[in-house]
């Protein structure tokens, strides 16, 4: 009878489907705006909404980077800095005078320097990703603190400010509009493209990608580069949408797109995840953040709701493996 | 016999030169190879052949020589350009990804794309392109297949694949049937003789001389790092080839039972895990080698583990010295003195990046602590040093990484890591997978000495000459469950292979 049902193309695809971490998830976030609509009305209407996008796009557009390093077995944690030091430049830079694209060109070459830095100690040197973004993180939170004297930077000129606050298609801002059509590119990229598949296998095998002809410190370098490169984008967009570049901007935030990366699939093992999953993944986190808000629960719980969403979820990828591999 | 091949050059190696800190791995290698011809490289572990493949496949670079490629300078900075000239080689280790689909692995880095830029991979001419190359194995699994589903077999024959599909005009294959069955092998040599036709020259080494004798037009010898003999097959003797390749003599290699089998050392009765194995009852005496056959995926491995705890038991009971014992992790097999030497040296038996010392007393850490916990360094230096001069592991030091030994030796450190945890029964998977013939000989004969001390063994093999040279009675496990039991001196290769495979006659069902 299993059999049978098993011999159907059409049904093996739904059950192969559902067997999809994004389809899990996407059933749960579903669930969660359902639930959420049904006790605050409110949580449906347009500014809520666009307050929870917004709040997601920085995340979104480091996660893609996040998700390609993942898959390919290695990870960065200073996109955070990244984040704050390619805002603050930017910034300065405008103050100084320098036209918008200009200082926005800057400001993204300073994101692929530090990625090139980073992917260059990690494959030539063999220092692992751990130390290397680890000591990267640190230092470009410092130079970050040194160039702006400590201080927030805003009164940006309008002309830059309108990248970030004007609305290309009426009625969604910039930020939220550039974010979703990179995931989507990206996305489908990370599926189809040979050259960013590329990555599955160094994650998967690393010594059988390199005798499979796949120049593993190049794909490596590059992935660290577009990582450092989304992670300057991000921190530009949100310098725009805000009209001012803070300090404490990105603390904290490499934890959180990891975290994201991994309750949508990926793996620090390397060799799976999507980047829809890790999108999916932020959404989660995001209705469960916007959940505690609009419930009135205490918003000291938030840490503790996301940490065990995370564990949650690995421990059901690990129970879900375990089933699976045990008729060997 | 192999037919007459044109004797035009495809390939050639002169005086090729490569060191590696402290070995001469190639030392002035000459090797030419003949267009549509298959030449067959022996030699054991360490004498080059791995390391030449490597310099062929691009994976290594030469410090001195030269290498003609139809007349024309070679020297392929990586695998993948080595892979444009038309050299493929396939690797011992496997190389696959395991995430990812059979057809993604097969055309790995290859994959039919639409345009240049995006890049985007045709799918649906990815799998059809698979499905011809898989009918060439006659096999029917579904190309989207991820690889890790696959039985260890199957993933030899996808590595073996993909090397195919390039459509190599110089095949370099390591040691393919290592892993595979008898009819696996049947149909790669189908395939080679195929290749052979079309014009495609072939490389093949192997630890297994009679496949050579089967397949290859021409053998070389290597031994040391250099090249010692060169000659058509039709000329030579398995003997001759041994002797050249600095080995033991072919006869009496497996040893004779010199003590008698004692009282009854482990029973296992009506042992059964999942769909893997069910109703497996037999007894291994003290002192006895009870060999194991069967093809893979008969559940050998899956009892194996089963009866070290390293998976559970569904049902049946296990005896150690006729008493019941309790065996749900391999702690516990440990301290009820089972041991298991698994099939899988590197991915499960050793620790890689660790020493030998520390890797020789892994299993038996307790024993060297004091009652404080702290570890007695001297006598695990001594025990390491004890270990290595009785097993003869030829390593510079005791504290080297046994990620740098040759796999012969890394073979000895995991059986010398079983021996010394004193095992009333010791199962072998494998033990001689992927090693040289000298090593070979040198694991035949701690096993011999280990029955002689009383320690029973349960020997788990593809390799039927092994089984039936070593056990005192053979097993055949056949889908789950013995399908045969023979006394050694009634036992063929013929019987055994029609028992594990229920086809044709002899087959002994209990």
């Amino acid at each position: 009878m299993v059999d049978k049902l098993r011999d159907n193309a059409a049904l093996r695809r739904i059950v192969a489907l559902a067997d999809h971490r994004e389809f899990m998830i996407l059933y749960i976030i579903v669930l969660g705006i359902i639930g959420l609509t049904y006790a605050k009305p409110e949580f449906l209407s347009k500014p809520s909404l666009a307050a929870v996008m917004l709040s997601l796009t920085a995340q979104s557009i480091i996660a893609i980077g996040m998700t390609i390093l993942l898959v390919s077995g290695t990870f960065d944690l200073s996109v955070g800095s990244t984040f704050a030091l390619a805002g603050t430049v930017t910034a300065i830079w405008l103050r100084s005078g320098m036209p918008a694209p200009m200082a926005i060109g800057f400001g993204l070459a300073i994101g692929i320097l530090i990625g090139l830095v980073n992917g260059l100690i990690i494959t030539e040197l063999r220092i692992n990703a751990f130390i290397t973004t680890l000591g990267m993180m640190g230092l470009v939170r410092g130079l970050m603190m040194v160039v702006s004297g400590g201080r927030n930077i805003s009164e940006l000129p309008a002309s830059f400010n309108a990248f970030g606050q004007g609305e290309l298609i009426p009625g969604v801002q910039n930020p939220i509009v550039i974010s979703i059509v990179l995931i989507v590119v990206s996305d489908f990229l990370l599926r189809r493209s040979r050259f960013f598949r590329q990555s599955y296998y160094i994650g998967g095998n690393e010594a059988a990608a390199i005798l499979s002809g796949i120049n593993v410190k190049r794909v490596k370098v590059f992935n660290f580069a577009l990582v450092g490169f989304l992670a300057a984008l991000a921190g530009i967009i949100i310098t725009a949408r805000f009209g001012s570049a803070s300090t404490t901007a990105g603390k904290g935030l490499e934890l959180k797109v990891i975290s994201a990366a991994i309750i949508g699939g990926a793996s620090l093992k390397g060799g799976a995840g999507t980047i829809l999953g890790s999108l999916l993944g932020a959404v989660l986190m995001s209705i469960i953040i916007s959940s505690i808000t609009l419930l009135g629960i205490d918003p000291n719980w938030v840490d503790f709701v996301i940490g065990a969403a995370l564990l949650l979820a690995v421990m059901a990828d690990a129970t879900g493996r375990k089933a699976r591999e045990a008729p060997g | 016999m192999p037919d007459s091949p044109d004797s035009q050059t495809v390939l050639e190696v002169r005086d090729v030169v490569k060191t590696f800190p402290g070995v001469r791995a190639l030392d002035n290698v000459c090797f030419e190879l003949r267009k549509g011809e298959v030449h067959a490289l022996v030699g054991e572990n360490g004498a080059g052949k791995s390391t030449l493949m490597h310099v062929l496949g691009g994976v290594l670079s030469p410090e001195a020589g030269e290498i003609f490629l139809d007349g024309r300078p070679f020297g392929p900075a990586n695998p993948h350009a080595a892979a444009d000239e038309g050299v493929c080689v396939v690797f011992q280790e496997l190389s696959l990804s395991p995430n990812l689909s059979v057809a993604e692995n097969i055309f790995a880095h290859r994959q039919p794309v639409r345009w240049k830029w995006p890049d985007l991979i045709d799918r649906r001419l990815l799998h059809e392109r698979t499905g011809a190359i898989l009918e060439r194995f006659e096999l029917q699994m579904d190309p989207a297949t991820p690889v890790r589903n696959l039985p260890v077999a199957l993933r030899q024959v996808v590595e073996i694949l993909k090397a195919i599909s390039q459509e190599p005009r110089i095949l370099i294959l390591d040691e393919p049937t290592s892993s595979l069955t008898a009819v696996e092998t049947g149909l790669l040599f189908e395939n080679i003789r195929q290749l052979k036709a079309q014009g495609t020259s072939v490389i093949y080494i192997s630890h297994h001389l009679p496949e050579i004798f089967e397949i290859a037009n021409r053998v070389t010898v290597m031994r040391d790092g250099r090249n010692v003999a060169t000659c058509d097959v039709t000329d030579v003797t398995e003997d001759e080839i041994v002797r050249k390749r600095g080995g033991g003599e072919v006869s009496d290699r497996y040893g004779r039972r010199e003590t008698p089998v004692g009282s009854e050392g482990f029973r296992s009765e009506g042992g059964r895990r999942g769909e893997a194995f069910d109703d497996v009852s037999f007894s291994v005496g003290r002192g006895e080698i009870v060999g194991m056959a069967g093809l893979a995926g008969s559940g050998r491995t899956e009892l194996a583990r089963a009866i070290f705890g390293a998976e559970p038991l569904d049902a049946g009971r296990l005896y150690v010295d006729e008493k019941p014992v309790t065996v749900r992790s391999p702690g516990q097999a440990i301290a009820n003195r089972i041991g298991y030497l698994t099939e899988e040296r590197k991915a499960q038996g050793l620790f890689m990046r660790m020493s030998v010392r520390q890797n020789c007393v892994a299993p038996v850490l307790g024993s060297f602590a004091n009652r404080w916990g702290l570890m007695n360094e001297k006598a695990i230096t001594a025990l390491a040093a004890r270990s290595r001069a009785e097993f003869g592991i030829v390593t510079p030091s005791v504290n080297q990484e046994v990620g740098n030994l040759s796999g012969g030796n890394q073979q000895k450190v995991l059986l010398a890591m079983w021996i010394d945890a004193g095992p009333l029964l010791l199962i072998a998977d494998e033990p001689t997978r992927g090693v040289d013939v000298g090593a070979k000989s040198e694991i035949y004969r701690r096993l011999r000495a280990l029955a002689a001390d009383g320690v029973g063994i349960l020997l788990i093999s593809s390799e039927l000459p092994e089984v039936l040279g070593l056990g005192d009675r053979i097993l055949v496990m056949r889908a789950g469950r013995i399908a045969g039991r023979f006394e050694a001196d009634q036992a063929t290769e013929e019987k055994l292979i029609a028992c594990a495979t229920g086809i044709g006659a002899g087959s002994n069902p209990t």
